[in-house]
C-alpha cells in the first residue's frame, strides 16, 4: 500500500467520522397514542431519506406534555426543536411569536391541498405555524343493532330531539345497556370539550362580543337541563368521572347504544381485537338543535418548529416529512388504510382506497361542517368550537366544568352551577383585563 | 381461657394485619396482574383475576418502543447521587443541631420543614430559568442538586431525631480521649447511628426514585428517569392500560425488590427510638 492510498483512505476515514459527528440530532416532543406511535416506528424511512439527521422522541402524556412544552417554549429553555401541540396552543403561541411560520415548506409539500377547516385552525395572520399530523371533529357512534331493536332509524343528521328518544328507547338498565354515554369528567379537554361544542349548537356561547361571560342566559340553561336529564335517564352510572377512555371501554363492551365523541374513536370501536360491537357500529354527524350549529368540535394534532431551536432547517424537513402525502401512503403501505392518520389532507379522502374505510366520509363531514372562526349562532370575539384560544381559558373551563360536572353528579342544582361559572369567569376575565 | 383468648385476639389481629397489608398491595398486584394481559382483558367487566389467557406482549412491545435501560440508569444514578449528596449536608447539620443546639435551632428546623409546604409549581418558572442559564437543563448532575435540595429537610430531620437519641455523653467521653471533631463523627456518632443513617437513605432513595414533578418538568431526552418513562405510556385519549400497566411494573420493581430485602433494616430505622 503506498503512501498516497493510505492518505486516501486515512481521509475517507475521518470524512466518515466527520458525518457521523455532524449527524444533526433533533428532539421531538410529542403524545402518546396510536398515531404518533405508528410515526415513531416508520421514521427510518425520515433517516433513511435524510442521513444527517438523527431524531430523539419524547413521548409524554397528553397533560405532562402541554405543561412541559408550554415552560419551555415560554422560557426559550431550547429543548425541542419539534413540538406536538393543539389546535388550543396555535394562535395563543403564534400571536407571541413563539412559532416559526411554515410558509415556506416546498411547493411539492402542497399546501393546498390540506383541510381548509384544518388549515384554518392552524393559520394566524395568513402563516402556517403547525403542520397538521391528524385531524378530528367529533361524532355519533351508535350501535345499529340496538337502534333497530328500538325501532328507530339514525339518520345522517340527526337533532338532539332524536338522540334524547332514541337513547331512552335503547336503554335498558337491567341488561347494563345504556343508551347514551357522554364525557362527565371534569376538564377543559374533558366534559367542556362536550358541553361547548352541543352549547354552540343550542345557541349559547361563553362571551359576547364585549367578553362579558353568558352563562346566565337561557341557552346555557337549556344546554345544561338537556345534557343532565338525558344523562339521568339514559346514562351510565358514574357518568360524572367518565372521560374519553371510561366511554370508550363501555361502547367497546357492548355497555352504550350511542356515544359521542372524537372521530378517532371510530377506528378503536370498529376494530374488532379490541371491540366487541366492531361490525355492529354506525356513524352519524353530531346533533344539532335547528340553529345552524352542530354540536361538533374540531382539533388537530400538530407539528411546529419553537422559534428557539438551533435547528431549524432540520426540524423543518422533518415536520415536512410527518405531515406529507408520502408518509399517508407509507402508514397504508405498512398498516393499512384505516391506520391512516386522519383529517389532514383533501388527497386522502379522493383517494378510493381510503373511501372504503366506514368511517372516512363521516370524519370528513364532521371536520368540514365545524368552523372555528364562526363557532357560535351569535358572533364571538373569539376562535375555537369546543375552546376560547386565550390563554386564561384552560384555567376557567377546568373550574367550570367541576361545577357542570358536580351537577351531573347531583351534588349541585344546575342553577347554581351556573351561577358560581358566570361568577368565577366574570372574576378571573377582570383579572386578565378583558372587562372591568 | 386466659389463654384461648390470647389466641383468638392473635388470629384476629393477623387476620387483621394481613387484611391491611393486602389492602394496601392491591394496587400495585393489579397492576402487576394488568400488565399481563391483553387491552381488551385490561377493560373486561367483569375483570378476571387470575383467569386470562397470560401474555407477555406488554414487556415486549414496551421493550421495543422505549430505552428502559436507559431510564433506568438515570433513575438509579439521580435517586442514588442525591441521597448521598443530601446525607453529606445533612449529617454534619443534624449533629450541629441535636448536639450543640442554638438559641434558633428550633426554627430553623420548622423553617426548613415549611419549605416543603410550598406547592413546587411556584418556583419552576425560576429554577427552569436558572437550569437553562447554566446549562443544567436535560442534566442528571441538574437533578441530582434539585432532588437533593427538595428532600433536604426530610433527612435533616430523620437524621436530628435519630441523634437526639445518643446521648450526649458518649460524644463527651470520646471528647476527652481526644476525639476531634470530625472523628467524633465519623467514629462515634455515625457507627451508633448506622440504623437511623440506613433508613434515612432508603426511604430518600424511595422519595427520590418516585419523585415526578421536577424529574419530568425539568428533563427531555437525555436525563429522563422512570417516571417520563411510564408517562410516556398514559394517553387519555386511547385504551393502553395493559402497556401503561407494563411500564409501570418495570419502573417499580426494582425499587419493590430493594424495599423488600431491605425492609428489616428500614422498620428497624423508622422505629428507632420510638420506645423508651
Amino acid at each position: 500500500m503506498n503512501y498516497f492510498t493510505r492518505a486516501l483512505m486515512g481521509a475517507s476515514a475521518l470524512s466518515l467520522l466527520a458525518t457521523g459527528a455532524m449527524a444533526e440530532k433533533i428532539t421531538i416532543a410529542t403524545v402518546n397514542n396510536g398515531d404518533m406511535v405508528r410515526m415513531q416506528k416508520l421514521t427510518d424511512d425520515f433517516t433513511a431519506k435524510n442521513p444527517g439527521i438523527e431524531l430523539e422522541w419524547v413521548t409524554l402524556e397528553e397533560n405532562i406534555l402541554r405543561q412541559r412544552v408550554t415552560t419551555d417554549i415560554a422560557t426559550k429553555g431550547g429543548q425541542y426543536d419539534v413540538m406536538t401541540i393543539g389546535t388550543y396552543e396555535v394562535p395563543i403561541w403564534a400571536k407571541q411569536d413563539w412559532l416559526v411560520s411554515l410558509n415556506d415548506l416546498p411547493e411539492s409539500y402542497d399546501m393546498d391541498d390540506l383541510l381548509p377547516a384544518i388549515r384554518g385552525g392552524l393559520t394566524i395572520g395568513g402563516e402556517l405555524y403547525a403542520a397538521p399530523f391528524y385531524g378530528e371533529s367529533s361524532m355519533v357512534m351508535y350501535r345499529k343493532d340496538l337502534m333497530e331493536k328500538a325501532g328507530l332509524e339514525m339518520p345522517d343528521a340527526p337533532t338532539w330531539d332524536f338522540i334524547g328518544k332514541a337513547a331512552r328507547a335503547m336503554t335498558d338498565k337491567d341488561n347494563e345497556i345504556y343508551g347514551v354515554c357522554l364525557r362527565g369528567k371534569a376538564g377543559w379537554g374533558e366534559n367542556m370539550a362536550l358541553l361547548t361544542a352541543t352549547a354552540n349548537s343550542f345557541g349559547a356561547r361563553w362571551f359576547d362580543m364585549d367578553w362579558k361571560p353568558q352563562f346566565d342566559g337561557d341557552a346555557w340553561k337549556n344546554t345544561l337541563n338537556f345534557y343532565i336529564d338525558l344523562m339521568n335517564d339514559a346514562g351510565p352510572p358514574g357518568a360524572s368521572s367518565n372521560g374519553f377512555n371510561e366511554n370508550l371501554s363501555l361502547f367497546q363492551s357492548g355497555k352504550c347504544g350511542m356515544w359521542i365523541d372524537a372521530t378517532v374513536a371510530a377506528s378503536f370501536v370498529t376494530n374488532p381485537k379490541d371491540s366487541q360491537v366492531a361490525d355492529k357500529v354506525g356513524f352519524a354527524l353530531a346533533p344539532d338543535n335547528g340553529l345552524g350549529k352542530r354540536g361538533n368540535w374540531l382539533w388537530a394534532w400538530s407539528l411546529a418548529i419553537p422559534a428557539g431551536t438551533q435547528k431549524q432547517d432540520a426540524a423543518k424537513k422533518f415536520v415536512e416529512w410527518a405531515t406529507s402525502k408520502e408518509y399517508l401512503a407509507l402508514v397504508a403501505e405498512n398498516e393499512g388504510w384505516a391506520n391512516v392518520p386522519p383529517g389532514t389532507r383533501t388527497s386522502l379522502y379522493e383517494n378510493p382506497e381510503y373511501a372504503k374505510v366506514p368511517f372516512a366520509k363521516m370524519t370528513l363531514d364532521s371536520i368540514n361542517s365545524a368552523d372555528p372562526n364562526n363557532p357560535t349562532v351569535d358572533p364571538v370575539p373569539y376562535v375555537g368550537v369546543q375552546f376560547v384560544a386565550i390563554p386564561e381559558f384552560q384555567g376557567i373551563a377546568t373550574s367550570v366544568g367541576q361545577q357542570f360536572s358536580a351537577a351531573l353528579a347531583g351534588t349541585v342544582s344546575v342553577d347554581d352551577a351556573l351561577a358560581s361559572a358566570q361568577s368565577l369567569t366574570e372574576r378571573e376575565m377582570k383579572r386578565a383585563g378583558y372587562i372591568k | 381461657m386466659a389463654r384461648s383468648i390470647s389466641r383468638r385476639r392473635q388470629v384476629v389481629v393477623t387476620l387483621l394485619a394481613w387484611a391491611i397489608g393486602l389492602a394496601i398491595f392491591f394496587p400495585i398486584l393489579w397492576t402487576i396482574l394488568t400488565s399481563f394481559k391483553t387491552e381488551a382483558e385490561a377493560i373486561a367487566s367483569p375483570p378476571s383475576l387470575f383467569m386470562f389467557d397470560w401474555t407477555l406482549e406488554n414487556y415486549g412491545e414496551v421493550q421495543e418502543r422505549s430505552n428502559y435501560f436507559r431510564h433506568f440508569s438515570n433513575s438509579v444514578i439521580i435517586s442514588l447521587g442525591s441521597t448521598l449528596l443530601g446525607l453529606l449536608i445533612a449529617i454534619p447539620a443534624a449533629w450541629s443541631m441535636a448536639f450543640v443546639p442554638a438559641k434558633r435551632t428550633k426554627d430553623i428546623l420548622m423553617w426548613m420543614l415549611s419549605t416543603k409546604m410550598l406547592p413546587p409549581v411556584g418556583v419552576l418558572i425560576p429554577i427552569y430559568l436558572l437550569f437553562r442559564d447554566t446549562g443544567l437543563l436535560d442534566t442528571r448532575t441538574g437533578l441530582v442538586i434539585v432532588l437533593t435540595l427538595v428532600n433536604l429537610p426530610i433527612i435533616i430531620w430523620m437524621l436530628f431525631t435519630y441523634f437526639r437519641e445518643i446521648p450526649g455523653e458518649i460524644l463527651e467521653a470520646s471528647r476527652m480521649d481526644g476525639a476531634q471533631l470530625w472523628d467524633e463523627i465519623i467514629y462515634v456518632l455515625t457507627p451508633m447511628a448506622i440504623p437511623g443513617i440506613a433508613s434515612t437513605l432508603l426511604l430518600n432513595v424511595i422519595l427520590a426514585w418516585n419523585e415526578a414533578f421536577w424529574t419530568l418538568n425539568l428533563t427531555a431526552a437525555k436525563a429522563a428517569p422512570l417516571t417520563a418513562f411510564i408517562a410516556s405510556y398514559s394517553s387519555p385519549e386511547g385504551l393502553f392500560y395493559a402497556k401503561l400497566s407494563a411500564a409501570s411494573t418495570m419502573a417499580i420493581a426494582p425499587i419493590l425488590i430493594l424495599g423488600w430485602f431491605s425492609q428489616k433494616q428500614l422498620v428497624r430505622g423508622l422505629t428507632f427510638g420510638a420506645v423508651k
